[in-house]
């Protein structure tokens, strides 16, 4: 059975991968596919690496993409236009990647000190210094009038490949770390840190540890990804590289598809991001596209809280509990009566 | 010497209506648990209406209160009904703190829409007059601003302490449970607290209009000092946000005249992050969740 | 007279005006299983989140195997061998029985990045799940327990770590009869097995069966202090417990 499962997961990956590397082998002079699919693909990536926090441990933070600005500028300010990249922006990733995560310690440290909704206020307030940081930090960063990166030499038919490619990667890096959480004692960790902290101090989980983990990896991927957004889109401006729509889009996308989930993340920026360029395209420039989104988001919070995932398998769960629920329940009837009145009466005095 | 003091009237006068706003916000948070991200796009609403008014009708701006008061209460009330109210409940805290910023988004979609995102600003023929007292500058919009703060929040403690629904919101704000227990309405009183939430941020957006130049998009400006105030005055304490809305103005007024106003915001965040490395519930210590 | 494994010392803890727990001592001799009684209110859960760390004293200490603790942690106090429950069972219901059993068992920074239930910890994770007769639940979701079996499994999972001195909060309250034998049976084990226990227990009959010494608190300190039998006959038990 559980083979059975795991070899259900490989075939999906698998699939999905496949497919998403061959289709601009396929579709290659389509220009605007290829540019869609890595706006879709780049959500995909940042919202599987804020769910490492926001799902797996609890922490719903509202401040990452402050630290996708880091990797953004951090492309910017090394890959200026005096320095040509070509590729080697692209491998400079994982020192953007190891700098962003060393920063988010100590922030990760002093915001995970608060629970729930202080936490979102606190990291939100990270979002904002850096934002007014990338404003104000003129000889860095440029202020508004913002920073442009060298652009890539790439040829003109392909352009777009290099950009998908390396995209794609750090989506598989954001799930393959994912998965890894899943099957390792991090994962176990961060669950019992989601779903009570105090008691997993007082059974010995490393609960600093792990969530300092979680925060400094999702931290971490999501600087990478906005490095090669930044390559490819090659202009940092502040309201743009910092942008609140960023977090928002990487926790609406979690939410939808499913907290705590592997393929959550991806089902929500798969349903999200081309739902966003329609509306984008439809509302044009008059702002009123802010307004789809926002309903858009009220839509799910309120009538699908917990995400299409959850709510599947939540559903075959009970179809299945239903098929053999009767034979558990009569082995204790007894213990299920006597606890009820208890529950009630705890249910009271809190 | 002169400037510091000019500094900290300055601070003073424009930290009221920073308590004014974040009145609102705590209030909220203490009824509901609710961290109410909408409340800068609250205020930026109540500065656009008060805007037209003045603009369209030539309504004076601090009269124009008296419009926009009741009305952002009735929107208040209704955005509590149609969107907070049906969350579940598990998961209120983090979903409201979705919801709210969703509800944020939407209200800044509609002004640009409206309004375009040029910065306007709201200018009465008096915007510029100001008094010299023993040398020091204040400025008549600020001062009545700090007034009508002053008595708005007036009004405010006074509906929470005398009126039925005031003792109600704070039986609520205390022990949820037990105000049920002894007969209180949670829903209503949810619903009326968000409208009075929404209420204070028009009143003090009025206001805003006229000290500030403002877009849709101020309320991410707004909202990320009101979170600082908030969480210092110790998340639901509007006492303890009226201190820290006081301290925070003078000190970002005074960082703003000694050092550069671009350092002014970085005040707040750099003082909420160490008030949170030594006091992770806020300076004023709010009873919080937690307790076992 | 045999070691203290566990001492209370002069803890102290207001709420605004009022006192839950009044300059309270007292000690846990090592093998012993203790119980902690009193009326309602009297300050017992008060007493264990605060002696367990998760409510600060306002001032006091405890000793716990020679060291002295003044402002004990969950996390330190587990590694250095004291485990409790809690009322209501808490247990993480999303994970399986047997993964609630390894999350408590304790793991190395190595075993931080191992696998989520190595081999090694299946077969630690077994016993405990014989011992306690839950084999057949172990892939279950232990949100899916029952009540009573909720209250095992915590128990089990508190063992896991091997402790020295176990605190349970009112192990049976709201559980079956059998269940209660159950729990009583596990308790007297383990005890053999040189574990020491304190207990606040709101069944006489238990208390009087199982324990000794026991402590009696009212209004925040200890009144009494003995066997079950002198206990029971003492006047300012009965005075605390039906008012005078």
């Amino acid at each position: 059975m559980k083979a059975l499962l795991a070899r259900v997961g490989v075939v999906r990956a698998v699939a999905f991968f496949g497919v998403l590397v061959i289709v601009p082998l396929v579709t290659g002079q389509i220009g605007w596919l290829t540019n869609a699919l890595i706006f879709t693909i780049m959500y995909a990536a940042l919202a599987s690496s804020w769910n490492l926090v926001g799902g797996y441990a609890g922490y719903p933070s509202l401040g990452h993409a402050a630290f996708f600005g880091l990797g953004a500028y951090s492309m910017a300010i090394v890959f200026n236009g005096s320095v040509y990249g070509g590729y080697l922006p692209f491998v400079m990733l994982p020192l953007v990647a190891i700098g962003a995560a060393l920063i988010s310690l100590p922030i990760g440290w002093v915001a995970m000190r608060t629970r729930a909704d202080v936490f979102a206020i606190v990291t939100i307030t990270v979002l904002f210094i850096a934002q007014t940081l990338a404003f104000n930090f003129n000889t860095v960063t440029g202020g508004a009038q913002g920073k442009s990166v060298a652009p890539a030499p790439f040829d003109v038919s392909t352009y777009n490949w290099p950009f998908y490619y390396a995209m794609l990667t750090l989506l598989a890096i954001a799930m393959g770390i994912s998965l890894y959480f899943r099957r390792s004692k991090i994962g176990l960790s961060l669950a019992t840190v989601r779903a009570d902290e105090e008691k997993a101090h007082g059974v010995g989980v490393r609960v600093t540890a792990v969530k300092l983990i979680a925060f400094a990896v999702s931290c971490g991927i999501v600087a990478m990804v906005g490095g090669v957004w930044a390559y490819y889109v090659g202009f940092v401006y502040p309201q743009f590289a910092v942008d609140p729509l960023i977090t928002i889009g990487m926790v609406l996308m979690t939410f939808l598809g499913g907290r705590g989930t592997l393929w959550g993340p991806v089902l929500g920026a798969f349903i999200l991001v081309p739902a966003q360029e329609f509306f984008a395209f439809t509302f044009g420039a008059s702002q009123l596209y802010l307004f789809a989104y926002a309903a858009v988001f009220l839509v799910i919070m309120l009538f699908l809280p917990r995400g299409i995932l959850p709510s599947i398998s939540d559903r075959l769960r009970k179809k299945r509990a239903a098929a053999n629920g009767i034979l558990r329940d009569a082995s204790d009837a007894a213990s299920a009566v006597s606890a009820q009145p208890a529950a009630h009466q705890t249910g009271v005095t809190r | 010497m002169h400037a510091l003091i000019q500094a900290i009237i300055l601070g003073i006068l424009t930290g009221g209506v920073y308590a004014l706003m974040a009145s609102g916000q705590t209030l909220i948070f203490g009824i509901m648990k609710v961290v109410n991200l909408a409340q800068g796009a609250f205020v930026v609403l109540g500065a656009y209406l008060t805007y037209t008014l003045f603009v369209q009708f030539g309504m004076d701006p601090f009269a124009s209160v008296l419009i926009t008061t009741p009305l952002m209460f009735l929107v208040g009330v209704g955005l509590q009904w149609a969107l907070i109210r049906p969350l579940h409940s598990d998961d209120v805290a983090q979903l409201s703190l979705l919801v709210t910023f969703a509800l944020a988004l939407g209200v800044e979609g509609i002004l640009s829409f409206a309004y375009s995102t040029t910065l306007t600003n709201i200018q009465p023929k008096y915007a510029n007059f100001s008094w010299t007292v023993v040398g020091y500058q204040v400025n008549l919009v600020r001062f009545c601003a700090f007034a009508l703060s002053l008595v708005v929040l007036a009004v405010l403690y006074l509906v929470l302490k005398r009126t039925k629904f005031g003792r109600a919101v704070r039986a609520t704000v205390q022990n949820p449970m037990s105000a049920q227990l002894l007969g209180v309405n949670a829903q209503r009183v949810s619903a009326l607290g968000f409208g009075l939430g929404a209420a204070t941020a028009a009143s003090a957006g009025s206001v805003f209009g006229m000290l500030n130049a403002f877009n849709p998009g101020s309320h991410y400006d707004l909202i990320s000092r009101l979170l600082t105030v908030v969480v210092l005055g110790g998340l639901g304490s509007i006492g303890g946000s009226v201190v820290a809305a006081l301290v925070m103005g003078v000190a970002s007024s005074v960082v703003s005249a000694m050092a550069s106003p671009i350092w002014s915001d970085f005040t707040f965040f750099i003082v909420l992050l160490l008030v949170l490395l030594l006091r992770p519930r806020g300076l004023f210590g709010a009873r919080t969740r937690g307790a076992l | 007279m045999s070691d203290v494994l566990l001492s209370v010392d002069h803890f102290t803890k207001r709420f605004g005006g009022v006192t839950a727990v009044n300059d309270c001592s007292f000690s846990v001799e090592s093998g012993s299983i203790t119980a902690l009684i009193g009326p309602n209110g009297s300050g017992k859960t008060t007493l264990f989140n605060m002696i367990t760390g998760y409510l600060k004293a306002d001032s006091g200490s405890i000793t716990f195997n020679g060291e002295t603790i003044t402002r004990p942690r969950p996390a330190d106090l587990y590694r250095k061998g004291l485990s409790r429950t809690f009322q209501q069972a808490r247990i993480f219901p999303e994970l399986t029985v047997i993964e609630n059993l390894v999350v408590a068992a304790g793991y190395s920074w190595k075993g931080l990045f191992g696998k989520r239930v190595s081999l090694d910890d299946e077969v630690r994770a077994q016993k405990m799940l014989h011992e306690f007769r839950l084999e057949s639940l172990a892939q279950l979701p232990s949100g899916e327990l029952s009540y009573g079996q909720r209250k095992l499994l915590e128990f089990a999972a508190v063992l896991m770590s091997e402790p020295s001195l176990v605190l349970l909060d009112e192990p049976t309250a709201g559980v079956n009869p059998v269940m209660i034998d159950t729990m009583e049976r596990h308790i007297r084990e383990r005890n053999a097995a040189g574990v020491t226990f304190l207990i606040v227990e709101h069944d006489m009959q238990l208390v009087m069966r199982l324990c000794n010494p026991v402590v009696v608190l009212d209004q925040g300190s200890p009144i009494a202090f003995g066997a079950p039998a002198t206990i029971q006959t003492d006047p300012l038990v009965l005075e605390a417990y039906l008012g005078s």
